[in-house]
């Protein structure tokens, strides 16, 4: 039978029903599922209350990390100190409880391999190529990076994994967003990913799976592409995915819970079928200039208001639709901003270095290597927050830490942080934060926070010089 | 969970657009462990404001919420259906849902009605004086003035609504055919299951 030409997605999608119903939707087979404190103590309560069990507890990985403090962990001694918020301390000691009463692996608070879930899965090998990979957290998607087909799913949906291994869906959408030529100075993958929320907008992948294709994809290094398959949940699609290439292969080999031996050789023939065949089609296609493409930032409190450093405050008026109108004044007055102010002149108090988007070891390089030489400025409160263990030792060996420290940042534990108001580190209200983080809804980062989000570059830019910054400026 | 079949009574007459789920319910809430008793934290920050629909006496205890595009947008936590539930509502209406806010709000016998604006609209109007009501039967939303708009719903998770069935139950009942899947990913995908995954991983100092 002559096939027409499928997708990735397509392809990753077909090789995982389990059953078809007359109506579409499948019984889709779950490869991997990411467990954290947040979202999983009312699905275990489920099973409990069912008597039922975890079906595979080798296809699952618990590890806590957005109620932790980033603070240190054990006293002098070697002993866990006590977590201060009560409702924190439950949720973590309900997850030690239930992974051991489930028999769920699991990486504890207090191992070096902690860290934030989207970070330790792809670290740890356990997110692989043409996996299914789900967890309760919707920047579930950063795993698309390595050619998984991963989102987030809600609690009843961890419920329904643990029980059974598998999801009832339908079928996306596909879009391809394809970025072509060459990335000016300066510019990063989340410039990139700002770049393509902003034209498709916070709503415009709603129902798509989006892939990402084109040279400028290509070339970027994994982290990169997990920072751009990390947001595609805010242009509101299920999920994003970059085909698996030898950068992935390169990547994934060796770490400790990928494929070895003969396992590997059997594991890169598949992946590398996998790529989106020639011809195939997408619902819908976006292309995307590297060109036009500038270090960018959001100014409003949705990610699509997204805006060139060297650009202004939109006025409410420029936006030709009368909602949009509305919800740029709103944001304007929640951001405390007016019309016409160029970007480069709002002063920060805060910068949060941080989060699932923007954590890992490439990150933290191009932040220290603005911070180097430089100091925070007077009156900035500044933190950089590993996105593992690992990630944090890794730049502790290349003395990224001294160089954090010494410019005057805060170099903390390693988990979510300030990237949501749930854990003690939150933006006070009224004051405004250069952020790497994912969302800047209203409240994300503490009620009544204000916040910008921008690359690791860009927010150690805006630390050093205490306002939103151009980082070409401050770059060799 | 309880059969749903029709939701009728008042309605909140909100509108508003894409309402994310950190304006549902704001994260200081989700630290719970269990579903219940969210519904205290449910639009805090919208509460925060006088005059607000959530507060109006009027409306207290309805049903139905009535929004704008978008509802539900943001995170995929399932807190945001737990709090609505929680306060009683039974159904929202609104032009389009976030997709994975529908697939919660199903889930916890919420039915997510999706209508065009001029019906939001029009229903906004009539929920400030008069009841609305949400019709599973027929897939249909009347109002005591002749208005009837017709919805449709995804037709498993429509049974699933009005019969209260738990879906990790239904699914169990397929296990052979899941059984079979995993015959096929160890012959074809070894990997999945491999040896080196099983329990490398892992366990701090600190496991209890
Ligand atoms: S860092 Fe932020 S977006 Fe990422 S998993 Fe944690 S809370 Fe979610």
């Amino acid at each position: 039978m002559a096939s027409r030409p499928l997708t990735l997605y397509e392809k990753v999608w077909a090789a995982h029903v389990v059953e078809r119903r007359d109506d579409g939707t499948c019984l889709i087979y779950i490869d991997r599922h990411l467990v954290h404190e947040v979202t999983s103590p009312q699905a275990f309560e489920g099973l409990r209350a069912a008597g039922r069990r975890v079906r595979r507890p080798d296809l699952t990985l618990a590890v806590p990390d957005h109620n932790l403090p980033t603070t240190a962990r054990v006293d002098a001694e070697g002993r866990e100190l006590p977590i201060a918020d009560a409702e924190s301390a439950t949720q973590l000691s309900a997850l030690r409880h239930n992974v051991s009463e489930f028999d769920v692996p699991y990486i504890d608070a207090l191992a070096a391999e902690q860290g934030i879930v989207h970070v330790v899965g792809p670290e740890q090998g356990f997110t692989l190529p043409g996996t299914t990979v789900v967890c309760g957290d919707s920047h579930t998607s950063a795993h698309g990076a390595l050619g998984a087909l991963a989102f987030g799913i809600g609690t009843s949906e961890v419920e329904h994994v643990l029980a059974t291994q598998t999801l009832l869906l339908s079928p996306s959408k596909t879009m391809e967003v394809r970025v072509e030529g060459k990335l000016g100075f300066g510019v990063s993958p989340k410039d990139v990913i700002l770049a393509i929320i902003g034209r498709i907008g916070a709503a415009g992948g709603t129902g798509y799976v989006i892939e990402y294709t084109g040279n400028v994809i290509r070339e970027m290094s994994v982290e990169g592409r997990l920072t751009v398959a990390n947001m595609s949940i805010e242009a509101g699609a299920r999920a994003g995915m970059i085909a698996p290439d030898d950068t992935t292969f390169a990547y994934i080999k060796g770490r400790p819970m990928a494929p070895k031996g003969a396992d590997w050789d059997k594991a890169v023939a598949w992946w590398r079928s996998l790529a989106s065949d020639p011809g195939a089609t997408y619902d819908r296609t976006v292309i995307i200039d590297a060109a036009e493409i500038a270090p960018a930032l959001t100014w409003g409190t949705s990610p699509e208001d997204v805006v060139s450093i060297t650009g202004t405050v939109p006025a409410p008026d420029s936006f030709a639709d009368a909602s949009k109108r509305e919800a740029a004044q709103k944001s304007l007055d929640y951001m405390g901003l007016t019309p016409g102010t160029r970007l480069q002149d709002v002063p920060v108090q805060h910068v949060f270095i941080g989060s699932c988007t923007n954590s890992r070891i490439e990150d933290l390089r191009a932040a220290a290597a603005v911070a180097d030489g430089r100091h925070v400025a007077d009156g900035v409160r500044a933190m950089v927050v590993p996105g593992s263990g690992l990630v944090k030792r890794q730049a502790e060996a290349e003395g990224l830490d001294r160089i954090f420290v010494t410019a005057g940042f805060e170099w903390r534990e390693p988990g979510c942080s300030m990237c949501l108001a749930m854990n003690p580190d939150k933006v006070p209200p009224g004051e405004r934060c250069a952020s790497t983080s994912n969302r800047n809804f209203v409240g994300r980062q503490g009620p009544g926070a204000r916040t910008h989000l921008l690359s690791p570059a860009m927010a150690a830019a805006a630390a050093v010089t205490g306002h939103l910054a151009d980082v070409r400026e401050l770059m060799g | 969970m309880e059969p749903v079949r029709t939701v009728s009574g008042k309605a909140y007459p909100w509108g508003a657009k894409n309402v994310d789920t950190d304006v549902i319910i704001p994260a200081h809430w989700l630290k719970t462990i269990t579903r219940a008793g969210l519904g205290r934290g449910a639009f805090e920050t919208v509460r925060a404001q006088p005059g607000n629909v959530f507060d109006d006496p009027d409306y207290a205890g309805s049903p139905i919420l009535i929004a704008g595009d978008n509802f539900g947008c943001g995170s995929s936590r399932e807190h945001a259906a737990w709090a609505l539930g929680d306060m009683g509502i039974k159904a929202v209406i609104a032009p389009s849902f976030s997709d994975i806010f529908s697939g919660n709000a199903f889930k916890n016998g919420i039915v997510p009605v999706v209508l065009p604006q001029e019906a939001v609209d029009r229903l906004v109007e009539v929920a400030k004086t008069d009841e609305v009501s949400v019709d599973l039967e027929t897939m249909t939303v009347t109002t005591p003035f002749q208005d009837r708009f017709p919805f449709s719903l995804d037709p498993f998770r429509r049974q699933c609504l009005m019969e209260g069935l738990d879906e990790v139950g239904l699914t169990l009942a397929r296990d052979t055919a899941i059984s079979k899947y995993e015959a096929m990913l160890d012959e074809h995908r070894p990997w999945i299951a491999g040896e080196s995954n099983a329990r490398t991983v892992v366990e701090g100092a600190g496991r209890t």
